[in-house]
């Protein structure tokens, strides 16, 4: 070979990679976090994340407050489902104090937390369609998640930021009005996620676009720590409702979807037969409503009704303790996890007997999945990155906490 | 599976390790020396099938002589078996091995656990703040630290017209 012939190889060309910001205040990214991507043209090719933009230290805040101020915190973790939110924590603080709900209480949970739980999926699933060019379901779908939120205002008059419950149950019964509501939900919903179904689940542009995108292997998405749908779209059946059942669960007949490939499109149905899935208890919870209180008889955790207060002293003297923290928590450390919209949402909670919490920890499934990210987009394109992100429904608030 | 057999198969493989067992609320705890934690850990994922890492928090006793802990819930997730882990260590030299290697999910968890609480993870690949900015000098979970910085004037009385 003449030695002044020189043989390039392609791989000892200098490439010129570009970076690029994805967020932190990109529409794209549907919250508050930063993606910086290094690019060879449109295909990424590392990644690095930078979270924390509304880190609002609620872990600190839960150690100065007593226990029933927290509730109103755990809205605040995943505001898209803050109901699953808030009773997973009551629930919590019901194990550590030995209460036992009655049947009616655990039926009006299960039904607030579905309704939820639909919310949160209708959000990811149109978010979906829009991040891949379908503006129209998305438009359509949110009327229903509108009608969510006027149940959700019926219950407890909040819509977002919902505080609906209090340790020990509700804080009032299901009205008239509420059941008539929810019964025309069902009605309603049936039909428009039909609609919603018919205009993407089949759709060929969808399906290209979304199948074998952002995909993680089973092994890969249990050592990321993955739950919920993300984990099911993967192929593995683990399901808190299932596994560890709370507040009667166990009286429910509903399967488990799991996908095989985890991608994007995977994800999405998993989501999409998870709300058939959770309108089917919605509707059994409904029908055998049990009799009964909305409230436990403890008058040690649960505030007496007003008119008692203003007549009697026992009544007066329960209130303010209650309203000044002073209830009687035991010492102890409890782990309680409920099947939030995104996964396993648990809560860690250690009592050294005081008026509120010696140590609070939050186990927010967002904060635990996004850091497969980089892994789940490496070598794809800055498209199929957008749909990835909002197909594994990332929560700015569960993320930062 | 139940407490028992777990924990008897515990103390048969780290019979030499002092371990301290209990059942707060029916799930099996044990605290393990910050030396075999990582090893402790290892076993339970490879022979006793724990092959999910639940959650990783730290916590800071400040009247203990080994003020900073950390634990871990660790799920079978094949006979849906919990347990749950901790290990202390002094504020003054607060080292734990990492558990990266095992379970990729701990890489942010042992990280914002040492935003937290400054604990640091031995050979963590890259353990730096993350939920906090990157100049803060302190670790604000531990109790010594107020909820509110008293010296800040943002909230002072005469801006509310008090």
């Amino acid at each position: 070979m003449n030695e002044n012939y020189t043989v390039i190889h392609p791989e000892d060309i200098d490439k010129q990679y570009t970076t690029l910001n994805l967020g932190p205040t990109h529409p794209a990214t549907h919250g508050i976090f930063q993606n910086v991507l290094t690019m060879d043209g449109e295909k990424v090719i590392d990644s690095e994340q930078t979270i924390g933009y509304i880190h609002r230290a609620f872990e600190k805040i839960a150690e100065h407050r007593p226990y029933y101020q927290i509730t109103p915190l755990t809205d605040r973790l995943n505001y898209c489902s803050s109901p699953i939110n808030n009773i997973g924590y009551q629930l919590t603080v019901e194990k550590l104090l030995g209460i036992k709900t009655n049947k009616r209480i655990d039926y009006m949970r299960v039904i607030i937390m579905e309704l939820a739980r639909i919310a949160d999926h209708l959000v990811c699933n149109s978010v979906i369609g829009v991040d891949t060019g379908a503006l129209t379901g998305f438009v359509y779908i949110f009327q229903e998640r509108e009608f969510i939120y006027e149940i959700y205002e019926e219950m407890c008059g909040a819509r977002l930021t919902t505080n609906i419950g209090r340790i020990g149950g509700f804080e009032r019964d299901f009205s008239p009005k509420v059941i008539e509501k929810i019964r025309e939900f069902i009605k309603r919903f049936e039909k428009a996620l039909i609609e919603f179904e018919n205009l993407l689940l089949r759709n060929r542009i969808f399906m290209d676009r979304t199948i074998k995108v952002g995909p993680i292997s089973a092994e890969r998405a249990i050592s990321y720590g993955f739950t919920g749908p993300n984990l099911r779209a993967a192929g593995v059946d683990y399901d808190v409702r299932v596994f560890s059942p709370y507040c009667s669960y166990e009286d429910f007949d509903f399967i488990i979807p799991v996908g095989t490939h985890g991608d994007t499109y995977d994800r999405f149905c998993v989501r999409q037969t998870e709300m058939w899935e959770s309108l089917k208890i919605i509707k059994a919870a409904l029908e055998n409503l049990p009799e009964g209180k909305h409230l436990v008889d403890d008058p040690y955790v649960v505030l007496p009704e007003k008119e008692k207060v203003y007549s009697k002293m026992e009544a007066l003297i329960y209130h303010f303790k209650i309203v000044m923290g002073e209830i009687d928590a035991p010492k102890g450390e409890v782990y309680h996890s409920v099947e939030g919209g995104n996964g396993e949402l648990g809560f860690y909670l250690v009592s050294e007997g005081e008026r509120s919490p010696f140590r609070l920890h939050f186990r927010r499934p967002c904060f635990i999945y996004y850091q497969a990210y980089p892994e789940m987009i490496r070598g794809g394109m800055l498209s199929d990155a957008i749909i990835t992100m909002s197909s594994m429904n990332v929560i700015a608030g569960e993320l930062d906490c | 599976m139940t407490n028992e057999e777990v924990l008897k198969k515990f103390q048969e493989r780290f019979a030499t390790v002092e371990t301290t067992a209990g059942e707060p609320y029916g799930m099996l705890t044990l605290e393990v020396d910050s030396a075999y934690i990582h090893d402790a850990i290892a076993w339970f994922r490879d022979t006793m099938n724990f092959n999910f890492l639940t959650d990783l928090c730290g916590i800071h006793y400040p009247d203990k002589g080994k003020a900073l802990g950390v634990i871990y819930h660790m799920h079978n997730l094949q006979d849906n078996f919990r347990i749950r882990l901790k290990t202390f260590v002094p504020v003054e030299n607060p080292h734990v091995p990492t558990v990266t290697d095992l379970f990729s999910s701990a890489n942010w968890m042992e990280r914002e656990t040492y935003d937290f609480f400054g604990i640091i993870f031995d050979s963590h690949p890259n353990l730096k703040r993350i939920l906090n900015v990157d100049y803060l000098d302190y670790y604000p979970m531990r109790k010594e630290y107020p909820l509110e910085d008293p010296t800040r004037e943002d909230k002072v009385d005469s801006y509310f017209g008090r």
